[in-house]
């Protein structure tokens, strides 16, 4: 549970720090998730607040962006690229294997809360396909043993 | 010693940090000094990493190279099993036509001093010494069209901004690149920031404006660092700020970051997200560069448009317009991807055929099978068969095809592919990237999936449904996002008849 002092005041500072920008909202939302790993639904309303807008303006936001998550996801992001060029080179069954190599049937958290596996829409790796992004390390030409191997690194 | 390993995105993909970590290393074990530079790429994918010696008769090519190769590359470059002569001589990287990519690889990204000595703000300094109508007719000469997709010529475009009245405009980068298939914007920005910089400003001269943005998606944080340095260096050498080189007019700029909204492409969309919305698209009427950001005039341009101005400015409108066929002027670059045996960035004038481009120079499938389809311009494109591959490369051209250029974006699949599966694919994207404001494109979608789900299972009466779903999408539509996904589904159907009937037949 986040402490709700320590929370408020953290969050307050994160909002401080990007308002004096046009446009502040994605920064901020951005700067939240950095500092959580998700948007808590508690932010929303003091982001609201600071910003003048509704709670439902911001919610609507936050909801929007693929980015944005409303819980934390596992200890490990593995996003496989799920778009054409990808498919070309045999990202259809990457997308299987890497599945089937953590025991997810879907996407989704392992229920240990190690890896999270998400499709993502082209990382601009085309050309050195099928590619995955695993943490922040991005994979060329993966396979579900490189990305087994990058998650355990 | 001077050696350089990309720190491009797909190079790094590759391998390229620890290649880079093993030479630091081996070079000091062998007490031999070394001056690494991180380099942008030249594009040539399939060499990647692609590590360059600088010697006394230019700089020698090697690649793919693996950590394993370090030592024998340090000791014996010469005889080096991956040596590949000359970079600039390999046939492929010589073939081409680089204006815009011409310091991409080449140069220190971030080194504005480099960027000057090869020719860097050249065409800034011009343009700070001509007045508004010489600008603007500089650009309309040029026959430059936005590089995002629809085409549009950016002289007109900007004409349109500088004619607004207004106490502040903008100047938007569309550094979105959410087409698959393309990386044209991240491997300029990663290789060559400065360029994106210069002409932004240049952009801003030309329209009035001095505030810039750079809209980039959040799946490229290389991109994202790179561009986010050279700014900060740019505004510590006084390029921007105040007062642009000290003696121009006020230009600033900043980078945001995309939150993984396809749609937020979309320049109404993009500029809604800037401004801390929801990315819905916006009605046109008004034109952003009228009411654009903040309901100022705005320009928004594709990275490749902005970064070709620098090269149009510093070498003459009429050079640019000398290159290219019809209405399509200069040079493209192509972004070869998917399952072909040489993919990357191949930058040249227009008019090449889709044929020569998968053929000869992507140098046909990697798997060694026969191509089957080709689909041009991001998930919004149509896929062509072979027996287009006559269409010259042009917006005319493969409009005439019932396709589209697009970004440029050319991903090839082998005979192996299901277009049924691709055409359903289309409809998913579209479902799940759909910005819900429109209902063709919002449900239209979702059943464009359930639909090509019947046909699959053999429900011969489901065509006529799609056939009828599509045209509803692409007629009611506010955006390309729903009017487009018909290109990609249709040309799958009109053109590959035969991955539509087959499970027909199994089912009767
Ligand atoms: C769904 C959708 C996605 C788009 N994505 C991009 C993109 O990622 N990058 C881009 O430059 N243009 C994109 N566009 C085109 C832009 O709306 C706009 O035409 C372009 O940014 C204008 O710049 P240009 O004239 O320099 O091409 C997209 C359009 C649509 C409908
Ligand atoms: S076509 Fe789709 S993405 Fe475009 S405005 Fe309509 S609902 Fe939004
Ligand atoms: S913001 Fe309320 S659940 Fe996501
Ligand atoms: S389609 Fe997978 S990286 Fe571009």
């Amino acid at each position: 549970m986040l402490d709700t002092a320590d929370f408020t005041a953290r969050l307050r500072e994160i909002i401080a720090e990007h308002l004096p920008l046009e446009g502040p909202l994605l920064p901020i939302l951005h700067a939240v998730q950095a500092e959580w790993g998700h948007v808590p639904e508690a932010a929303v309303p003091v982001i609201a607040n600071a910003l003048n807008l509704g709670r439902a303006e911001v919610h609507g936001v936050v909801t929007f962006y693929h980015d944005f998550r409303h819980v934390p996801a596992g200890r490990t992001v593995v996003k496989v690229c799920a778009a054409e060029a990808c498919q070309a080179q045999g990202g259809r069954d990457l997308v299987q294997a890497t599945l089937k190599a953590f025991g997810l049937k879907d996407y989704g958290t392992t229920l240990d809360g190690k890896v999270t596996v998400e499709p993502i829409y082209c990382l601009g790796l085309c050309a050195c396909g099928p590619a995955a992004l695993v943490g922040d390390r991005l994979l060329g030409r993966a396979t579900a043993q490189s990305i087994g191997e990058e998650v355990l690194s | 010693m001077k050696i350089y390993v990309p720190r491009d995105a797909a190079a790094r993909s590759l391998g390229a940090d620890k290649v880079a970590n093993a030479i630091v290393l081996e070079a000091t074990k062998r007490g031999v000094t070394v001056e690494l530079v991180r380099n942008g790429s030249r594009g040539m994918v399939w060499l990647e990493p692609l590590v360059e010696i600088e010697t006394a008769q230019g700089r020698t090519a090697f690649g793919p190279v693996t950590v394993a190769d370090v030592p024998a590359l340090l000791d014996a470059p010469d005889t080096h099993p991956k040596a590949q002569g000359p970079v600039e001589l390999i046939p492929w990287f010589a073939k081409q036509t680089r204006l815009t990519f011409a310091r991409v690889g080449l140069i220190d990204p971030l080194s504005l001093s480099d960027y000057e000595a090869h020719g860097g703000l050249a065409g800034l300094r011009r343009a700070l010494e001509m007045d508004g109508d010489a600008l603007i007719d500089e650009m309309k000469l040029s026959g430059l069209r936005g590089r995002g997709g629809a085409g549009f010529p950016t002289g007109i475009k900007w004409d349109t901004v500088r004619l607004a009245q207004a106490d502040q405009k903008y100047i938007v980068c569309n550094a979105d690149e959410g087409d698959s298939g393309t990386f044209a914007d991240r491997m300029l920005m990663e290789g060559d920031p400065f360029t994106l910089i210069e002409g932004m400003a240049i952009a801003g001269v030309t329209v009035g404006a001095t505030k810039g943005y750079v809209y980039i998606r959040s799946e490229y944080p290389d991109a994202i660092h790179q561009m986010s340095e050279a700014i900060r260096i740019a505004r510590m050498n006084k390029l921007l700020g105040p007062s642009l080189l000290g003696t121009g007019p006020a230009f600033d700029m900043e980078v945001r970051v995309g939150a993984g909204a396809y749609v937020c492409g979309e320049e109404t969309s993009l500029l809604n997200s800037l401004e801390g919305k929801r990315g819905t698209v916006r009605a046109k009427p008004p034109l952003p560069a009228l009411q654009g950001l903040f309901g100022k005039p705005t320009v928004v341009n594709n990275v490749i448009s902005l970064a070709t101005v620098p090269w149009i400015f510093a070498n003459g409108a009429q050079a640019y317009k000398d290159f290219g066929l019809g209405r399509s002027r200069g040079t493209i670059p192509l972004q070869i991807a998917g399952n072909v045996k040489f993919g990357g960035l191949f930058e040249t004038a227009f008019g090449m055929s889709l044929g020569e481009i998968v053929n000869d120079i992507a140098g046909g499938t990697a798997t060694g099978r026969p191509v089957k389809a080709v689909q041009v311009g991001g998930p919004l494109g149509a896929y062509f068969p072979v027996s287009k591959f006559a269409t010259p490369f042009g917006y005319e051209e493969f409009d005439g095809q019932g396709g589209l250029i697009g970004h440029a974006g050319i991903v090839v699949f082998d005979d192996s592919v299901d277009m049924l599966q691709q055409a359903r694919f289309a409809m998913e994207f579209c479902a799940v990237e759909s910005c819900g404001k429109c209902t063709p494109c919002r449900i239209g979608a979702v059943r464009g999936v359930e639909t090509l789900d019947r046909i699959a299972q053999g429900d011969a009466a489901a065509m006529p449904l799609l056939v009828d779903l599509c045209d509803t999408m692409r007629d009611g539509s506010l955006c390309a996002l729903g009017g487009f996904t018909p290109y990609p589904v249709m040309s799958a159907v009109t053109q590959f008849p035969d991955d539509f009937a087959r499970l027909r037949e199994a089912a009767e």
